[in-house]
């Protein structure tokens, strides 16, 4: 049963973050690129403030995976890397942590455009 | 008409986006995506990973799938109807990354994709960074205090 | 009060038009009436860019073909595209031995075009002259929107950029001849919204229509068809509404290419088509064949251009417009 639960409040979290962006595209004048950028940094300030812990807690990939979660990897590893080496950690910590989907996406982009062309749309 | 009356006009008439229909498939979408992730996830731990590790690689599996389906010309159909379904979970960041890097092939390697790779995913990247590190000074400086 | 409408002396006629369309456009209501087709969009070349050039070259080597003329025989070439710097045109052109005016009125380009062909003509200064226009959906979504695979949401009122490349031949035969121009006025009504370009030129279009009605002998009534460029469902509404409230009436013979050259029923472009072109091929294979073979004997035809850049675009600006008017007409049997 708590896998289950795990798996419906991953959805309901996850759905309802796209939800609150759709509404923000849809009802303001804020582009796609400047959502993306506002998630990440409540991302970053909600955890510092102890606030987006609780949701990690509670729906896993449901605040993980959207991009405020991206925020979230980058507070800890900075909490992390300070507590480990100091004030030298508040430079290290934040792209320390996010280094894994960085990487893998900068470096698959890449790979896809020696494969892939773009298509003409319909 | 003035400027303002005119746009006041222009607004007025213009048909909006179907928002009730946008936010059920950017919710429906967007929580496929985040549960698809729980499944890696849990995966991954199953395999043994603890669970930072296994975080990180359930965002490199979704960005891998995002770029593949960017690849062949899906991701942006799909995100037609998700919209913010498909933007706000890490699969938006990796389409933006792979759909740049692919379009820009024409420009060449170095100014085109090596530039433009990081037209929508700079910004993300440098301010999350930014409050991240002003975050770690202020840390530092509040331990330091109360230690 | 000035008299701003050109009313050409020498008229001069439409004797041959071609159009090139990619393949949305193909499978459009106007599908069978275009001179030529792409399924894949890319015309054999490597870039959209290179594309568009191409769709360029084959659009008026198809027109001159038509005409029975031999390129070395026109006076002068007109052309424009919306790339940067006119760049499509200057490569499409680049082979032909005849003397070049690169133009830039976005989508009024086409109007442009036949608007200084024909003064030219009028003058006695030219004796025959091409115009081609172009624009690529591809090509122009990257300049001005997002990378191609890139997965956004557009609203209702954003409008589809054409694949197209239309060519007309302006010499002293034909059985379509220009008599009347009007050169627009560029109108800024402080619309910033790309995606709603249909009301930032509608304004343009607007004035342009009053001016003419109000200084010609002619009334709405008086035309078949009056044709705008592209402004879509969104502007085409603007502008029949608030022509109403000035005491204008177009509701009956109003048309609009944008709105032509795609079924928005079946075809997902939102407002409908944009582009310069859009109205070129549309002219090229659907009015001025029906004005050639007498169906439609008088028209007025308005190129519809919205003025940004990629530049003005992202520091936030307005979208200034400009509507070039023509009057076109059957010839046959005078």
């Amino acid at each position: 049963m708590d896998i289950f639960f795990d798996y419906f409040w991953a959805f309901v979290l996850g759905g309802g973050l796209c939800v609150i962006a759709q509404i923000l595209i849809d009802k303001t004048k804020l582009t796609p690129a400047k959502i993306l950028v506002g998630y990440v940094c409540i991302g970053v300030v909600l955890t510092s403030v102890g606030a987006y812990e609780p949701l990690v807690k509670l729906a896993g990939c449901g605040a993980t995976v959207p991009l405020s979660g991206f925020g979230y990897a980058i507070a800890n590893g900075v909490k992390t890397a300070v507590e480990e080496k100091g004030l030298l950690g508040a430079l290290t910590g934040g792209i320390g942590a996010t280094a894994g989907g960085i990487t893998a996406s900068i470096c698959f982009g890449l790979l896809a455009s020696f494969v892939f062309s773009s298509k003409p749309k319909r | 008409m003035n400027e303002k009356e005119y746009s006041k006009y222009v607004e007025g008439r213009a048909k909006k986006s179907p928002i009730l229909k946008n936010c059920a498939f950017a919710f429906l979408i967007g929580g496929t995506i985040c549960t698809l992730g729980q499944g890696f996830f849990h995966l991954y731990t199953f395999l043994g990973m603890d669970e930072l590790d296994a975080r990180t690689l359930v965002s490199v599996t979704l960005i891998f799938i995002t770029t593949l389906l960017t690849g062949f010309g899906v991701f942006d159909n799909i995100a037609r109807f998700a919209g913010a379904g498909t933007l706000v979970p890490i699969t938006g960041f990796a389409n933006a990354v792979a759909s740049e890097a692919i379009d820009s092939k024409s420009e060449g390697f170095i100014p085109g994709v090596g530039a433009k790779i990081f037209t929508i995913a700079g910004p993300v990247i440098l301010y999350g960074t930014f409050f991240g590190a002003i975050y770690g000074v202020i840390y530092y400086f509040i331990t330091l205090i109360w230690g | 009060m000035k008299k701003s409408i050109l009313k050409f002396k020498r008229k001069p006629k439409i004797c041959a038009s071609y159009s090139v369309v990619g393949h949305m456009e193909a499978d459009g209501p106007l599908g069978k009436q275009f001179d030529e087709y792409c399924l894949d969009d890319k015309f054999g070349k490597e870039s959209w860019e290179k594309a568009e050039s191409e769709m360029q070259r084959r659009a008026l080597c198809g027109a001159i073909k038509k005409s029975g003329l031999i390129d070395t025989e026109l006076d002068v070439l007109l052309a424009g595209d919306l790339l940067n710097q006119c760049i499509g045109s200057n490569y499409a052109l680049s082979n032909f031995d005849t003397g070049f005016l690169g133009l830039y009125g976005a989508c009024s380009t086409c109007s442009e075009g036949l608007l200084i062909g024909a003064s030219l003509f009028s003058g006695g200064i030219i004796d025959t002259c091409a115009t081609v226009t172009s624009s690529h959906y591809c090509a122009s979504e990257r300049q001005f929107r997002f990378p191609l695979e890139y997965g956004g949401q557009r609203t209702p009122t954003a409008q589809w950029t054409t694949t197209g490349a239309g060519a007309f031949i302006l010499s002293d035969n034909g059985d379509v001849e220009i008599c009347e121009g009007l050169v627009g006025k560029v109108i800024d009504k402080g619309i910033s919204d790309i995606n709603n370009m249909g009301a930032a030129m509608a304004p343009a279009a607007i004035n342009t229509l009053k001016r003419y009605f109000l200084e010609s002998e002619h009334s709405p009534e008086d035309f078949d068809l009056i044709i705008t460029g592209d402004l879509g469902y969104e502007g085409s509404e603007i502008l029949k509404e608030l022509l109403l409230d000035e005491g204008i009436d177009i509701r009956k013979n109003h048309v609009d290419c944008g709105l032509m050259i795609f079924d928005r029923d079946r075809q997902d472009v939102h407002a409908g088509g944009s582009g310069c072109g859009c109205s070129a091929v549309v002219m090229s294979a659907s009015i001025i064949p029906n004005l050639a073979s007498g169906v439609l004997k008088n028209v007025l035809f308005l190129g519809t251009g919205a003025l940004m850049s990629p530049m003005s675009l992202s520091q936030g600006g307005t979208i200034p417009s400009v509507a070039h008017l023509l009057h076109i007409s059957h010839a046959g049997g005078k």
